[in-house]
């Protein structure tokens, strides 16, 4: 089913944004909506939102490959996103990366074996008083989880799972 | 003093428009749409001395006198793209006191006779922009964003756009470049934004924190503004503290405060009382200061941080102590660097991989001096040759912490000391 006969709300409202001759900069908004369909970004996808805005299929694979927030592989239901740049790593973020991993027997950039959530370190969040700290994203969006500790990032994932994976 | 920016910390519920309506909320953009002209509006900004406060530190009115005359439709777009290691001022205000932005967004509007204003966020404040959204509604049902506003027959509409990770759409050319749903890669200039810009019309691109502040200019007038700050660096500004304080966090100050007192008066100190050994003044992209009592004592504002041999930039105050290797700190630079450059220019594509190369080998205690000396070499051989600033700044960490730390660059094993 394509994106405007899923969320026609959605869609229109996103267009509706940008002058009509210039209906290419919907792609990013129209992306993050196919995200949310699947959980990443499939190929039907990409042919169903180049031809809404007459863009080539390779001018949107590029767009998915230059912005990291676009997926284009599945992954865990939750990315948990470290940050591990200069003043959070200060306040001890690789420490809490590597332990972090180490609990749930993973390496950084790998999903745990329910594949519910990918542990990933990422560049710098705007969080730098509040480290360590990280990104949980899922489809349907993003949160902030700061002023963590290995055992509370513990606790989150025991609730995630028990909740069967929800996320507000 | 109160607050003028982060304005949320003394007034609780600042983020209800009924609240920001009752402390004087959006009668300042009214007065400007009913009794000002948009020229008279410029030359009160102008007049006020307010300055860029995403980092360039350029002169706010003058960059809006740049519109060329009779060329319509225009654009403002605000610039709520903070990726910058070492700051989150500007996450504070969208979450803390919305609406003062959002005024801020509506009166640069005006001054430049746009109809339509874009607010940029980066993609990981989803929840913000969220927030947005829902202020921007309510703006449009209590009649302060619309058609005909004030019975005038001015009108006015703010969208969001949102990014997805990519620290470079903070350059304001990538972020148009980015609204028009392309690749965020830096434009060559000229022709510069406000002549050229979104969707190929003049634009104006302003900070959040800039933008934030004019609400209050025009309600109290330049020479107010003007008594608070420096004659360099005029008003306040919202000081990102980060790295090895007590404290951290963001404090709204005037300009002309020294080192000394920010770091110790407000972040409390080191932490565990260590010697303070270097600092960043602008984020991951500044020169490395040497903390001496000289830099301590000197004042934050844009003239007296240049004297170091630095910027003050967006003023994101990474606190640096002497547990921690200058090498190592330089390795987390190149690599943000690294992992942001654009691809577009070859200074800063091939510049940026070959000192990660570099440094993780000098990090990994495998480097000879010849190779500490190459790095610098390739930093200083990027300078003044990169599309845009993203180039440049990947190169300040790295030349002044081999000038001016040489004693952390030293041949040694592997391990660079760190938190």
């Amino acid at each position: 089913m394509s994106l405007a006969d899923k969320y026609p709300q959605e869609v229109k409202k996103i267009l509706a944004k940008y002058p009509p001759e210039y209906k290419r900069s919907a792609v990013m908004p129209l992306l993050y909506l196919a995200q949310r369909q699947d959980g990443y970004i499939t190929k039907a996808s990409v042919q169903d939102i180049a031809g809404m805005l007459d863009m080539t299929t390779t001018d949107v694979v590029s767009i998915v490959g230059f912005y990291t927030l676009f997926h284009d592989q599945r992954a865990g239901k939750y990315r948990m996103q470290v940050c591990t740049d200069l003043p959070c790593a200060m306040r001890g973020a690789d420490r809490f990366l590597e332990e972090l991993c180490s609990h749930l027997g993973i390496k950084v950039g790998e999903t745990t074996p329910d594949g519910l959530v990918t542990v990933e370190a990422v560049m710098c969040l705007a969080a730098c008083d509040r480290a360590p700290m990280f990104q949980l994203q899922t489809a349907e969006g993003l949160e902030y989880h700061e002023n963590m500790s290995v055992d509370k990032t513990l606790e989150l994932i025991a609730t995630l799972k028990k909740s069967g994976g929800e996320v507000k | 003093m109160d607050h003028i920016l982060l304005r949320h910390r003394e007034i609780k519920d600042i983020k209800r428009l009924d609240v920001y309506r009752k402390n004087g909320g959006f009668q300042a953009f009214q007065k400007a749409v009913t009794k000002m002209g948009p020229a008279e509006v410029t030359e009160l900004v102008k007049a006020s001395g307010l300055r860029g406060r995403g980092g360039a530190g350029f002169p706010t009115g003058v960059k809006w006198s740049f519109i060329p005359a009779g060329v319509y439709p225009r654009y403002v777009v605000a610039n709520a793209d903070e990726s910058e290691p070492g700051t989150f001022k500007d996450r504070e205000i969208l979450e803390g006191n919305p609406y003062q932005f959002l005024e801020g967004v509506a009166i640069a509007c005006y001054a430049v006779e746009a109809h339509v204003g874009y607010v940029y966020l980066r993609g990981e404040f989803w929840h913000l922009a969220l927030e947005i959204d829902a202020c921007i509604a309510e703006l449009e049902q209590a009649g302060l964003l619309g058609d005909a506003l004030f019975g005038t027959d001015y009108s006015l509409r703010i969208h969001t756009h949102v990014g997805a990770g990519a620290y470079i759409c903070g350059e304001e050319s990538a972020l148009l470049e980015s609204i028009e749903g392309k690749l965020g890669q830096p434009r060559i200039r000229p022709p510069f934004p406000a002549t050229s810009g979104l969707f190929d019309k003049p634009t104006v691109i302003n900070n959040v924190e800039t933008l934030t502040n004019l609400p209050l200019i025009l309600e109290k007038g330049a020479d107010w503004y003007r008594s608070m700050g420096t004659g360099d660096s005029p008003g306040v500004k919202i000081f990102s503290l980060s790295g090895r304080v007590k404290k951290p966090g963001n404090y709204e100050l005037p300009f002309g405060l020294t080192f000394r007192q920010l770091i110790f008066e407000y972040g409390g100190g080191i932490l565990d009382d260590r010697p303070v050994k270097a600092i960043m003044a602008a984020g991951a992209s500044s020169s490395l200061i040497v903390a001496d009592d000289k830099a301590l004592d000197t004042k934050l504002d844009y003239a007296s941080v240049r004297t170091l041999g630095a910027d003050l930039g967006s003023a994101s105050v990474i606190v640096i102590d002497d547990t921690v290797s200058i090498r190592w700190v330089i390795s987390k630079t190149i690599h943000f660097f690294k992992h942001e450059s654009c691809g577009k220019c070859t200074p800063c594509r091939e510049g940026t991989y070959w000192m990660m190369h570099l440094i993780d080998r000098i990090e990994h205690g495998e480097a000879t001096q010849e190779n500490v000396e190459l790095l610098h070499t390739v930093a200083k051989q990027m300078q003044n040759k990169c599309l845009c600033a993203l180039g440049e700044f990947a190169t300040m960490a790295p030349a002044t912490g081999i000038e001016r730390f040489p004693i952390d660059f030293k041949a040694s094993p592997a391990g660079g000391t760190h938190a």
